[in-house]
């Protein structure tokens, strides 16, 4: 289902399409991370990804009212190009996926208790709260530079 | 369940969103193919965080959780990169009129 959905972002003609599609991506990823047991990373990502950033993707579409504009036609061989170097880059990651030693471990599903809230706002607080601090501080550059850019001159 | 699966997943996520990036021309689609291949990165940390949960449990009780972390840190540093890249988009389009990246080629000259 998120391979689907992944095809359909970037095969619909329309970008609200696409962006529709890419939510279902998202909740897809998100039924992952449930079925691994990190809850709390599931309902970030739902929060954060199919909420946040969704809706801003949405909102600046709307805004430009890209919606019925058409997207002018590509070189068909540079579409080509394109898909055949993605492949080559999925086959050269399996084959390599192949020789490796990994492959017979396994992760383990719907059990073990770190992805739980208490552990990892622990671990956050202790041992990365150097880290967390200056991602704060990253958010705010970023929410500056934004209002900065969008503002008219 | 295997770890396989997982990275086979993960791989198909990633090369979707790089054939996306290489074909489109729409900024925002190419914007949105760039979260893809995030989400198929954090996909993989969170299933190698679980293997070595489950390999080195005995050792260390907390055993993993910093590959959960470093899929929380991805998760802001792509919320950022969002808003200032969508800022610009929304900058470009009110200068040209237009999303599409071709029209971007200025910069060469």
């Amino acid at each position: 289902m998120a391979l689907f959905g992944a095809m359909m972002v970037i095969t619909s003609k329309n970008p609200v399409y696409s962006v529709l599609w890419l939510i279902l991506t998202f909740f897809s990823i998100s039924g992952h991370y449930i079925l691994l047991n990190a809850q709390f990373l599931a309902i970030v990502n739902i929060i954060v990804y199919a909420g946040a950033i969704m809706v801003l993707f949405l909102f600046v579409i709307m805004l430009m009212n890209l919606n019925h504009t058409a997207e002018p036609k590509k070189n068909r061989w540079v579409k080509l190009a394109g898909v055949v170097a993605g492949g080559c880059l999925l086959l050269v990651l399996v084959a390599a996926l192949k020789d490796t030693e990994i492959k017979q471990q396994t992760a383990e599903v719907a059990t073990g208790g770190i992805g739980l809230i208490k552990n990892l706002g622990k671990e956050l607080f202790s041992t990365y709260v150097v880290p967390f601090e200056i991602s704060s501080i990253l958010f705010l550059s970023a929410m500056v530079g934004a209002v900065l850019i969008g503002k008219k001159d | 369940m295997p770890i396989n699966y997982y990275i086979i997943l993960s791989i198909a996520l990633f090369c979707i969103g790089i054939v996306g990036v290489l074909t489109r021309r729409n900024a925002i689609i190419i914007f949105m193919c760039i979260e893809l291949m995030l989400n198929a990165v954090n996909l993989l940390l969170v299933a190698f965080s679980k293997m070595h949960h489950l390999a080195g449990k005995a050792v260390l009780e907390t055993a993993g959780t910093d590959g959960q972390l470093f899929v929380f840190f991805i998760m802001v540093v792509a919320a950022a990169e969002v808003s200032v890249g969508l800022a610009i988009i929304v900058m470009m389009y009110r200068n040209i009129h237009s999303v599409d990246v071709n029209f971007l080629n200025r910069l060469k000259h």
